[in-house]
């Protein structure tokens, strides 16, 4: 009987710390959510949501100011482009290598590697950047250095880890059944990986990219040392170029900015906001689509 | 009538690293011929199966030796893998269809074998899917995802897929395990009316699926096999004791 209540409540306890801590991961989306929709909007509001989102002159400390953000979304995606367009293609290629053709030597190389990759701090990746990076793109393909390249390079090293692990994972779950299928129709095993488990792994591999862009998208540290963070007129805005993003405007201004001009940071931070709830309602429609399949 | 020697195995050994899966095997599977293996679980059915078209090279460690002849040629000295495994396809246990249109898994083997034109992936697809008897059943969807298919249209797709290469051999691992009796019907049916075309091979744990579609049937214990005869006179009369007790329920 003792031992019973006992029992019953261990349970009752549990349960409230189970709960409490579902409760912590909630109050905290929501208290940032509350932060962002009551100082970031109402700038919005004050400032006029096409002046801030489609005016691409940024001057907040002139007289009267203006605060347009449009060369700062169109600097997000474009370093975001340029580092999905680096880091994808070699991410993938490492993962399909890693899951598929790596000789269990190699293996025990690499895959620390990449994990270590995932645990380097923003910061060291920025230094190397602004250590190595620049100077090398400045001297063999011109102009400064800190540009868009530059940035585009550091992304897309920092996105390799999450494309990796999450694509050989996925292509490792691919049942063992569909390469003996393919093998046993006389394919080839590059045949077989190229044309039946990638394409089978493909929400797996989707999933990892979405994840990368949420990564290159919200990076700051990193983007701030290597990309000039010059605001570039949209029309002049080049690969060789200095660019700023929605990130770095907001850690570049931040320690001196006041009122109206502090207020529009914020309300750039609701916009980055907006676009990571954008990249998760896609990461859970390929989760949904591929549940249905 | 008077079928040739499809396929020998003459003095096969293999292991699985220190493992002696096959003892010494040694037979002849005759041309247009259904042959089934038979025996309790383990007792290597799958492995020789496997090593008929290669699969086992897949696997580490495995080391086969003796001899495997492919219309007299030896299939792990004389042939290239991809070339011998299009020759002698393979239907596998548990359906498994690639995650893909109906169309695109018949049409993927060829594909692979260098057929580009889209009327002669077509003609292969519909010509495929018809000996494998569920054209009619399938025509409408082409298009829809395969695994949408239930269990034994997946299983007829599989053995589609396999005629889709143009075989001359197929290898089946206990096809119709997974299946209900109505579509383990089709799929017999099936094996007896192309058996024309094909020689085949079938591993079953059925034993009146044996009699009822094979001409010859093998049993193995334990690596080996005991007794390889046409199929109605070792049902009928054992020559080894073994073989007895097996088909008789007596074994254990
Ligand atoms: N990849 C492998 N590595 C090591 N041993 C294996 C491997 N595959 C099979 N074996 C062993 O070889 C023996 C024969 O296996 P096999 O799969 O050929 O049996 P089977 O007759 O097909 O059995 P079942 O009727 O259960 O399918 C078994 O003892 C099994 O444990
Ligand atoms: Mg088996």
């Amino acid at each position: 009987m003792e031992s019973t209540r006992k029992s019953h409540f261990n349970e009752k306890f549990m349960q409230a710390i189970f709960f409490l801590s579902a409760l912590a991961s909630v109050i905290a989306v929501v208290a940032i959510c509350l932060f962002l929709l009551i100082r970031g909007v109402p700038a919005i509001g004050e400032i006029g949501f096409m002046k801030f989102i489609f005016n691409e002159s940024w001057k907040p400390t002139n007289t009267p100011p203006s605060y347009g953000i449009l060369s700062m979304i169109v600097g997000s995606l474009y370093v975001t482009g340029g580092a999905i367009a680096i880091g994808v293609p070699v991410g993938l290629m490492c993962a399909i290598f890693l899951a598929e053709f790596c000789p269990p030597a190699v293996y025990k190389i690499v895959k620390p590697a990449v994990n270590l990759l995932a645990g380097i701090p923003s910061i060291i990746y920025g230094f190397f950047g602004m250590e190595i990076v620049v100077p090398y793109v400045r001297e063999y393909f011109g102009g400064n250095g800190f540009s868009v390249l530059s940035a585009s390079l550091i992304l897309g090293i920092m996105i390799l880890p999450t494309i990796i692990s999450i694509s050989e994972s996925s292509i490792r779950a691919i049942p063992y059944s569909y390469k003996e299928g393919s093998l046993g129709l006389g394919a080839t095993k590059e045949e077989t990986v190229f044309k039946v488990i990638v394409p089978a792994a493909k929400s797996g591999i989707l999933t990892s990219i979405i994840l990368g862009v949420g990564r290159a998208v919200g990076e700051t540290m990193a983007v701030v040392m290597v990309a000039g963070n010059a605001v570039m007129p949209i029309d002049k805005i080049r690969l060789l170029k200095p660019i700023r993003t929605l990130t770095t405007n907001i850690v570049t201004e931040m320690s001196y900015a006041s009122g109206l001009h502090e207020s529009s940071l914020i309300a750039t931070g609701v916009v980055l906001f907006v676009f990571i709830i954008i990249l998760n309602t896609a990461l859970s429609l390929i989760k949904a689509k591929s549940l249905r399949n | 009538m008077i079928n040739n020697d499809k396929i020998k195995i003459e003095n096969v050994n293999l292991y699985y690293g220190e493992f002696h899966a096959l003892k010494n095997i040694n037979m002849n599977v005759k041309e247009k011929e259904i042959t089934a293996f038979i025996g309790p679980s383990g007792c290597g059915k799958s492995t020789l199966l496997k090593s008929l078209n290669r699969m086992n090279d897949l696997i580490e460690g495995v080391k086969i030796n003796g001899k495997m002849l492919l219309d007299g040629i030896d299939i792990y000295k004389d042939m290239d893998p991809t070339m011998l495994r299009k020759r002698v396809g393979m239907v596998f246990q548990k359906p498994n269809p690639f995650p893909m249109s109906i169309y695109e898994n018949v049409a993927y083997g060829p594909k692979t074998h260098g057929v580009k034109s889209k009327s002669k992936l077509d003609e292969i697809v519909e010509q495929s899917l018809r000996s494998a008897a569920m054209w009619d059943e399938v025509k409408d969807r082409l298009k829809k995802s395969a695994l949408g298919l239930s269990g034994g249209q997946q299983q007829r797709l599989c053995i589609a897929r396999a005629f889709s290469v143009n075989p001359e051999v197929i290898l089946l691992d206990e096809p119709t395990s997974a299946l209900d009796p109505i579509s383990t019907m089709k799929i017999e049916d099936l094996l007896v009316d192309i058996k024309k075309n094909y020689t085949i091979i079938i591993v079953t744990h059925n034993m009146q699926q044996a009699t009822r579609i094979s001409d010859k049937t093998g049993f193995f214990l334990h690596g080996e096999v005991v007794e390889f005869d046409e199929t109605e006179k070792l049902f009928s009369m054992p020559k080894n004791k073994k073989t007895e007790d097996y088909i008789t329920g007596r074994f254990g």
